[in-house]
């Protein structure tokens, strides 16, 4: 739960600047004719916003940008306070976890997301997941990929360990290619290495 | 290429016998490591033969202008210093005229147009010796949509007696452009000819595309693109504008592609269970070899000229680092020693530079040393520079620069392996990733 007013703000600040990005993608899908989806992805935020309040670290839609395969949130029936909606699994559960510089160690925090997510996973065997590994931009292009895909295993290496069927996972590095923060210090940076669960419903092709 | 009418670019026939060696030696660009004083030129426009030729007779002398003086080691004589007023290709040159404003070098040329047919002839003069340059009296033939490669090879011609090194004017740089946030940056391949000009985009942007090669042909272009969702192997023929899937089909990460110098074979990097190796494979049979088998990262393959060699980075000692082993793998050597972080080692068309990434103390620097690792030489310093890539002529280093901070974004820089002459390269959005073509035949 939060901790503090600053925190708070800090994430109120967070959320309208997503619900923006939100819209955006959301826009972006009308095109392609998905219109109810994106009532409900706007629902999903306004849930957030109102119920889940600050107790959840922050709300992000790289997916959207990255292009990747998950379905994020427009699937399954209800917003976060159903704890089988995609939505419940990336606020509560945790979608990602975050590395140290140049490192692909799943540290005990990232653990206890795992963890989450294996739970989950459990409940919830239509989804499998691609796991989007991504590094900071300090680095070259290419050794950023092999990083990128060094994060990803691991977190796939620690689901499998508590039981997840590796066919349900699929891992793809994005390197330094889809940061989520723009700043170039490291309040940016730490957010920027990350391991993150984008679920997809039906079998892996 | 893209001016498959220019590719004839043809006959090139001496216009003048050579007139004998003067007394005191051929005119020289002596290139060194010291800071050395461009050589000063003059550059009239082009004589036109009709009155349809004119448009081309002063945007030739400005591109062959341009070329030298971008080079860094060549500077232009104002026109308003003119003496002699130049009107006729064919009339003998009044030397006394041109040495008097210091014009150690003369450039004169004249343009023909039948239909949409550009016949240019040009010569180069040693003002001081009273002489015309050894092999700079040519004549050039092209349609009128390459006439600025026409410009090029004038300038290339000059260049290239003037200072004894390679030619690398009439090149092409594949790069891909950049546009949008950083968060979300729309990425389009792009390849141009080396001075920013005749842009031409190869991809649209609805899948990431990074770090485009060139072949040793100059025909086809390899890159990695997000098509599939996974980043994978493309090779795309730039003629046609066709791309296909290169890598193997079993869902492997592929990226960071090179061509071998016989075009034949291509090096690249493949992620499988969080491990990253190098493989190469042969493109006619798609029969691949893996060639690393360690448990760290091994990426940014790059072939000797003679490609016999691989120079490629690895983690392997903890931190990325630059090595060379064989083309077919094996024990591998490794030859980068400094302090920092060393990656996207290139090696140069002359074979015996290696051009790298560093970073060190939070900067990024493009360098350049010896394949035996010696004599590390720094040419710039930023907060993100990266991926140098090699004029044909192993003169020039052109490499990304990006800029720190929420706008950050990246743009086309090039340097003399010497360290001067740092520049921007022209480009229409930002662009990443340059790689510099062999010069177009």
């Amino acid at each position: 739960m939060m901790k503090s007013g600053a925190v708070c703000a800090k994430f109120y600040r967070n959320s309208s600047k997503h619900l923006t990005k939100v819209e955006r993608a959301t826009s972006q899908r009308d095109e392609r004719g998905s219109v109810m989806k994106s009532f409900k992805a706007i629902f999903s935020v306004a849930v957030v916003l109102v119920v889940a309040g600050c107790s959840q670290s922050r709300f992000d839609d790289s997916s959207y940008n990255a292009g990747a395969n998950g379905v994020n949130g427009n699937i399954g029936a209800g917003g976060i306070s159903d704890p089988a909606s995609p939505a419940y699994f990336r606020e509560t559960v945790g979608d990602r976890i975050l590395f140290l510089v140049d490192q692909s160690t799943v540290n005990p925090q990232a653990q206890s997301v795992l963890q989450g997510q294996a739970r989950w996973l459990a409940a919830n065997p239509e989804y499998t997941i691609t796991i989007e590994g991504h590094a900071d931009e300090q680095g070259t292009r290419d050794y950023n990929l092999a990083l990128g895909a060094r994060r990803a295993n691991a977190a796939r290496e620690y689901l499998i360990s508590l039981g997840v069927d590796g066919s349900r996972i699929n891992v793809v590095t994005f390197g330094k290619e889809r940061p989520v923060e723009i700043c170039s210090n490291e309040s940016c940076y730490s957010q920027n290495r990350r391991a993150v669960t984008v679920l997809a419903s039906g079998l892996l092709g | 290429m893209r001016h498959a009418l220019v590719a004839a670019l043809c006959s090139l026939s001496l216009l003048l016998p050579n007139v004998g060696q003067a007394q005191d030696g051929p005119l020289r660009i002596e290139i060194t490591d010291g800071v050395i004083e461009p050589l000063p030129f003059a550059v009239p426009d082009f004589i036109a033969t009709s009155p349809a030729a004119s448009q081309y007779a002063e945007q030739l002398a400005r591109v062959v202008s341009q070329d030298l003086v971008g080079s860094g080691l060549f500077r232009e004589v104002s026109k308003e210093a003119y003496i002699s007023q130049y009107t006729d290709f064919n009339t003998p040159v009044k030397f006394p005229d041109w040495r008097a404003i210091n014009a150690q070098a003369l450039i004169t040329g004249e343009v023909t147009l039948s239909g949409n047919q550009l016949t240019v002839r040009f010569r180069g003069y040693d003002v001081f010796a009273g002489k015309q340059l050894d092999g700079a009296g040519l004549q050039l033939t092209g349609t009128t949509d390459g006439w600025r490669r026409i410009a090029h090879k004038v300038a290339d011609a000059i260049y290239s007696q003037i200072t004894g090194e390679g030619k690398y004017f009439d090149s092409r740089v594949v790069f891909v452009s950049e546009s949008g946030p950083k968060n979300n940056r729309q990425k389009r391949l792009a390849v141009m000819d080396y001075d920013g000009e005749n842009v031409q985009y190869l991809t649209n942007s609805s899948s990431i595309v990074l770090a485009p090669r060139f072949s040793p042909s100059g025909d086809r272009v390899l890159y990695t693109s997000y098509e599939s969702g996974f980043p994978q192997i493309h090779v795309l023929d730039i003629g046609r504008v066709q791309q296909r899937v290169l890598s193997a089909g079993n869902g492997a990460m592929s990226f960071a592609p090179r061509f071998a110098p016989d075009g034949r074979r291509v090096v690249y990097s493949q992620s499988e269970g969080g491990n990253t190796d190098l493989y190469s494979l042969d493109i006619a049979s798609g029969a691949t070899q893996r060639l690393t088998t360690s448990p760290s990262i091994e990426t940014a393959p790059s072939y000797s000229p003679d490609g016999s060699q691989i120079v490629f980075e690895s983690d392997r000692s903890g931190t990325p680092q630059i090595y060379i082993m064989s083309a077919n793998g094996g024990a591998a050597k490794r030859i980068s020693s400094g302090k920092g972080r060393y990656g996207t080692p290139v090696w140069s068309p002359r074979g015996d530079l290696v051009a790298f990434t560093k970073q060190n103390a939070g900067r990024f620097h493009i360098g350049v040393m010896r394949t035996d690792g010696s004599e590390e030489r720094l040419l710039t310093a930023s907060f993100l520079d990266e991926g140098p890539t090699w004029s044909p002529n192993g003169r020039v280093i052109m490499f990304t620069r990006e800029t720190q901070g929420p706008t950050g974004r990246a743009l086309l820089y090039s340097v003399d392996i010497s360290g001067r002459n740092l520049k921007p390269v022209r480009t229409p959005a930002g662009g990443s990733d340059p790689a510099w073509s062999p010069l177009q035949e």
